[in-house]
């Protein structure tokens, strides 16, 4: 399908392509949204070009999703804007099942720190040199990673301890 | 005595290892810049805990304050108490199905979280939306938008300690949920945006009670600046506290009016207009100083603007249906429900399946809530549930800013500082 770009955007496409060529490994647009899938590698050399040089300087979120494929199962996507020439893109990295890692953006923006955090909570995916990798939402004690595709929806029971409902009885 | 280690000194009975985390976080941080003191002979320090069943937190934040004195020299906080896994509840719901559980997210404002799925499932399924619809969410988002600025307003006002502030913002809140019980059918968690419109059209009560509202509202509004403007307490509670400088406030990932207080023009209704937010004209409310008065300034002004828009969408209001016309996309109407077998059939189509977007697209669209942000991210797998929904909450990020701004603090300001940027824990939980 080929891209309808728009002009600032197209010009960002290309640069990135000129300058990373090894590591820009797909430009597509879904429903008017464009996305960039980039190596693994890349992740914060990237990030930092499209900071400093185009003008991205807000991080709106990172998260993950599951693809559920026996190849590189997991997708961690930036969401990044620029507040000046009134643009967003999504940058896109996939990560293998064994021990998905990646770098963390921590060093080029503080907001990714929770994004990370929840990222690995519900995913497993851990963000390596971040400064504070802990569960945020589940506690440390859970074993799983909730928004994987083969975690139940009902949850699995006696995987958190809870306080008794019935304090009499001890 | 040498001073012990957090870990020592408490003895946490649940989630232990979750805790001494926690607590070994709130030691390391910044130790690159600080050095743990070995001594402690006034014995100033202490670690205090607040919440997660605190008042003033405005829901279950907890957060661990380390005290030198009254000072707060590092804080740390935890979420997660109201964690429900929405987003693992989305994927097994159809979209429609999803939408009372958004009310639920920000429960302040339900109207906004409403439409802002809706925009985007019709985003990525493009769906066409009538006119006079976009006019409708236009005019509930923006009743959201001041229902909730009423609530901060009330908390804000009630943490710097005048109590009977909250009662009188809360009568208005009160005006706002008849009208919302008018418009929508229920006075909190309304779920009236509808995917291809809205559920039902404005009668002539709910306009006529809008139209009061937005008539007799700015008095009020005038009435509040009178009291709080040269008010040497309120001022001295909330002057250069909570700093969040201009130069940090993008980088530390600030959203909404947190963000505009620290100098951002920044709006996703003007940034990326939706509904008809570009037919309209206001203001962007902006302050530079960053700290809570100038959150207390931005928000009075949106309040204005909001009051604003729904009058100009009052005039603007086109005729014709509420509700795009296309039995693939959208609810039929009730009549053709009870009175044709299509319409029943289709009906039940939405219901079962619901609707489904091309496999393989993804699309996200962000509306501005009154808490800043709030964007949905949707994966599709061609069927009637979404693969992955990723719902950016404006409170998460906001709620983060608190570890850097609570730092250096009084602990005394900590309520207020929490009051200023307005989380709530609903939606930053999900």
């Amino acid at each position: 399908m080929p891209l309808e770009l728009n002009e600032y955007l197209q010009k960002v496409i290309d640069r990135l392509t000129e300058r990373y060529a090894d590591s820009i490994i797909d430009v597509y647009q879904s429903s008017g949204d464009t996305f960039v899938r980039i190596a693994p590698e890349a992740n914060v050399d990237i990030c930092r070009y499209l900071r400093n040089e185009h003008h991205f300087i807000y991080l709106v979120d990172v998260f993950g999703t599951d693809r559920f494929t026996s190849e590189d199962r997991f997708e961690v996507i930036y969401n990044l804007i620029s507040l000046r020439d009134r643009q967003r893109i999504f940058l896109k990295v996939w990560l293998p099942e064994e021990n998905p890692a990646i770098e963390s953006v921590t060093s080029l923006w503080n907001s990714a720190n929770w994004f990370e955090r929840q990222t690995y909570d519900m995913f497993g995916i851990r963000f390596t040199n971040h400064p504070d990798m802990r569960r945020i939402y589940m506690p440390e004690d859970f074993e799983y990673f909730p928004l994987r595709k083969e975690f139940p929806l009902l949850g699995i029971p006696g995987s958190i301890e809870l306080p008794s409902t019935t304090p009499d009885i001890e | 005595m040498p001073t012990k280690s957090i870990k020592d000194k408490v003895k946490p009975t649940f989630f232990k290892e979750h805790q001494e985390k926690l607590y070994q976080a709130l030691e390391d941080k910044h130790t690159t810049v600080e050095i743990m003191k070995d001594k402690d002979p006034l014995g100033t320090e202490m670690i205090l805990n607040m919440g997660p069943q605190h008042p003033a937190t405005h829901g279950v934040l907890r957060l661990t304050l380390q005290l030198n004195g009254e000072i707060i020299e590092k804080a740390k906080l935890d979420v997660g108490y109201l964690h429900r896994g929405v987003e693992k509840i989305a994927e097994n719901k159809t979209y429609q199905e999803f939408m009372p559980y958004t009310d639920r997210m920000d429960y302040l404002s339900p109207y906004s979280n409403n439409v802002a799925l809706c925009t985007a499932v019709e985003k990525i399924a493009n769906v066409e939306v009538p006119e006079r619809a976009h006019y409708i969410r236009m005019i509930g988002c923006e009743l959201a938008r001041i229902s909730s600025h009423l609530l901060w307003l009330g908390t804000l006002v009630m943490d710097a300690g005048a109590v009977s502030f909250f009662i009188w913002t809360f009568r208005e809140r009160e005006k706002l949920y008849d009208i919302f019980d008018q418009l929508t059918g229920h006075r909190f968690t309304v779920s009236h945006a509808r995917i291809g419109g809205v559920a039902n059209d404005i009668t002539d009560t709910a306009m006529a009670m809008i139209k009061d509202f937005a008539n007799e509202f700015p008095k009020e509004i005038t009435d509040w600046h009178k009291l709080l403007d040269r008010n040497r307490i309120f001022f001295d509670r909330n002057e250069g506290v909570g700093v969040l400088k201009t130069e940090e406030a993008l980088e530390k990932g600030a959203a909404g009016p947190t963000l505009r207080g620290s100098g951002y023009a920044y709006d996703m209704r003007t940034f990326a207009p939706y509904a008809r937010y570009d037919e309209v004209e206001f203001e962007v409310p902006t302050r530079l100083e960053g700290d809570n008065l100038a959150r207390y300034y931005c928000r009075m002004e949106e309040m204005h603007e909001s009051i604003h828009i729904i009058q100009q969408c009052l005039d603007k209001l086109p005729k014709g249906p509420v509700r795009t016309d296309n039995a693939k996309q959208a609810y039929p109407s009730k009549d053709e429900v009870y009175y044709s077998m299509e319409g029943m059939i289709h009906d039940f189509m939405m219901t079962d399946t619901g609707i489904c977007p091309p496999e393989g697209a993804e699309a996200y669209h962000a509306v501005e809530a009154p808490k800043g942000e709030l964007g949905y991210f949707i994966q599709s797998d061609g069927t009637g549930h979404p693969w992955r929904m990723k719902i950016k909450a404006p409170s998460f990020a906001n709620l983060q800013i608190l570890e850097y701004i609570l730092d250096g603090e009084m602990v005394a300001d900590t309520v207020v500082i929490i009051g200023g940027v307005d989380p709530v824990m609903g939606e930053c939980d999900k």
